[in-house]
């Protein structure tokens, strides 16, 4: 009883303070920018753990965060091998080689108008697909180790960055195209100065997207064969054995990994599309 | 509609390439075959076969590579045997009458489509929910909006075991809930997102404007904001319920589901029968083209009578 009514009491705090700062005048700087969510995350694991405490809930179905955060610190090795096989092995790889070759592929089709116009509409229609339904076809095709997890983050990626990349390369308009005409500017000499700059906001919200679906890819692939290690191993096996904290240290670490990934991509835009109006402003 | 003839053309390239894909993808099966009945295959022996490369073994049995398109467990189906299969499993039984048979396709994709459905209205429910408490309150805006976006670069697949183990234990009977939160998790975050713009989107002069009609907030809410909001709503729900359909797959493909389009994914990769995937997926994509259709006419149809020019 005492966990309950005191996590709530914290809540309520918690959020009376965050109150506070969020109506302040100071609400704007970066530092109450980061405190603000912080607080309100660490109360959600308050309320967490008091809930599972106060109300006795059992290790095998929800284990208290503390709980979580200890096997966590205890299992640091196995961690880091399934984040090695599932982030390092397939999922970067996968990402790499379809991030690659989407953008190869939209450079050649963005050429020709025509095929432009019938890639656009599948592009957009395979990419709003359960494309993850293919993981078990690739597992037979290319094997259980790291290759068939790759294969299917390529095939998942693909479409995403080739959509946005062919929308990003129709962005310029024909005033800029006019004016690269002018200083006798090439087709190659187009592309590098004017049109794949211009493309580059949208290329990254593809690379941003593909980056979730990069690691969905991996870890789902590994549901359906997998050498003795990777994420998805571990928790489908964690689950049947009923070593629920090691799957929610799991969780915690694709969690971690997944925004470290989407950051990464996300502060790689930045340094490069500095110039863009939309962050100008 | 001018898109019609290129979107076919590329269909074709597509369908071109992958039939052609079949002949090596399954020479090796089918020189299997046709040494298992008598016949005569190049470097004989499967293992032998290992080391030469699908080209080699294409070249040097050129009479055998038709097998390969007829195969009755291909590593690589052909589109027509996938489309037999399809019909089997779906217009044959309906004509039949056993449209709702556990076999037919029918049944599966309204299990999924169930699942979809109530995970759709639970995901737009919460998104919009959380883009009006972000929209007048700053706190939530300020603690709620970076965890929204954070919440979706969390591979929700690790996650899914998990929720269809808790709610188990809580006593929720079958699959369907599990799975209609999993896919309203893949579903709210667009919705949000969109709202959050869509209800932000009148001018100040236009919110001015009720403030000297005397409106109140609700009223404001009712009949400006929301409104204003529509186009930015249906554009979002094209994209959410093709998540929520996608959520849905996932939430039964790591789970031993035994219903639904993701459990005959995994029940084929299990048995071993590949034509039952390939079908079960292309049956997906059919019903993620007719959802977002449906969504699509939704909205010509709403924003026409409400007098948006599109």
């Amino acid at each position: 009883m005492m966990w309950l009514i005191g996590a709530l009491v914290f809540w309520i705090v918690a959020w009376a303070v965050n109150a506070r700062l969020a109506n302040g005048s100071q609400s704007d700087t970066l530092a109450l920018r980061i405190v603000i969510p912080l607080l309100f995350g660490l109360t959600l694991l308050v309320l967490w753990e008091g809930l599972v405490r106060g109300l006795g809930v059992s290790q095998v179905i929800l284990p208290a965060p503390s709980q979580i955060a200890k096997t966590f610190a205890s299992s640091t090795d196995i961690l880091w091998v399934d984040v090695m096989q599932t982030v390092f092995k397939g999922a970067l790889r996968g990402f790499l080689i379809g991030a690659i070759a989407a953008f190869v592929v939209a450079i050649l089709i963005d050429r020709s108008a025509f095929l432009t116009r019938g890639l656009l509409p599948i592009g957009n229609f395979v990419a709003a697909l359960p494309i993850v339904g293919i993981a078990p076809i690739l597992v037979n095709w290319f094997g259980f180790d790291w290759q068939s997890k790759a294969a299917v983050v390529v095939v998942m990626v693909f479409f995403p960055i080739l959509v946005n990349t062919v929308q990003g390369l129709r962005e310029t308009d024909a005033m800029q195209r006019d004016l690269m005409r002018t200083y006798a500017a090439g087709y190659f000499q187009t592309l590098l100065k004017l049109r794949l700059p211009a493309a580059l906001p949208f290329v990254f919200n593809g690379l941003k997207i593909a980056t979730t679906l990069a690691l969905i890819g991996a870890i789902v692939a590994e549901y359906f064969g997998s050498p003795t290690r990777g994420m998805g191993f571990r928790i489908s096996t964690g689950v049947g054995s009923l070593e629920i904290d090691l799957v929610w240290a799991e969780i915690a670490v694709s969690a971690l990994v997944g925004s470290a990934f989407y950051g990464l991509v996300a502060l790689l835009e930045q340094r490069m599309t500095f110039w863009h109006p939309s962050r100008r402003g | 509609m001018r898109n019609v003839i290129p979107v076919l053309t590329v269909l074709a390239l597509l369908a071109g390439l992958w039939w052609a894909a079949v002949a090596p993808m399954n020479i090796r099966p089918a020189l299997d075959q046709v040494e298992r009945s008598g016949g005569t295959v190049v470097p004989e022996g499967s293992v032998q076969r290992r080391d030469v490369s699908v080209w080699r073994l294409m070249l040097d049995n050129r009479e055998h590579v038709a097998i390969g398109y007829d195969l009755k467990r291909p590593r690589l189906p052909t589109p027509s045997q996938v489309g037999q299969e399809m019909w089997k499993t779906t217009g044959e039984m309906a004509l039949k009458g056993r449209a709702w048979s556990k076999r037919s396709l029918i049944y599966h994709s309204w299990v999924t489509l169930r699942s979809t459905l109530w995970g759709f209205l639970l995901g737009t429910t919460i998104g919009i929910l959380g883009a009006v408490a972000i929209t007048y309150s700053r706190v939530t805006s300020k603690s709620l909006m970076p965890w929204a976006i954070i919440s979706q670069t969390i591979p929700i697949v690790a996650l899914a075991p998990m929720i269809i183990v808790v709610s188990n234990q809580v006593g929720i009977e079958g699959r369907g809930v599990p799975k209609a939160i999993i896919s309203a998790y893949l579903c709210y975050f667009p919705v949000l997102v969109s709202m959050v713009r869509g209800l932000g989107s009148p001018r100040p002069s236009e919110l001015d404007l009720l403030k000297t009609y005397n409106a109140s907030g609700g009223q404001s809410f009712w009949k400006l904001r929301l409104p204003a909001s529509l186009p930015y709503l249906f554009t979002s729900l094209k994209v959410g319920i093709a998540a929520a359909l996608v959520g849905t797959i996932v939430g039964e493909l790591p789970t031993g589901a035994i219903s639904g389009l993701g459990a005959r994914i995994l029940i084929g990769d299990q048995f071993g029968t590949p034509l039952a995937i390939w079908s079960a997926l292309f049956m997906a994509a059919i019903l993620a083209g007719l959802l977002v259709t449906l969504v699509d006419g939704t909205q010509r149809i709403t924003l026409r009578r409400m007098g948006f020019r599109s």
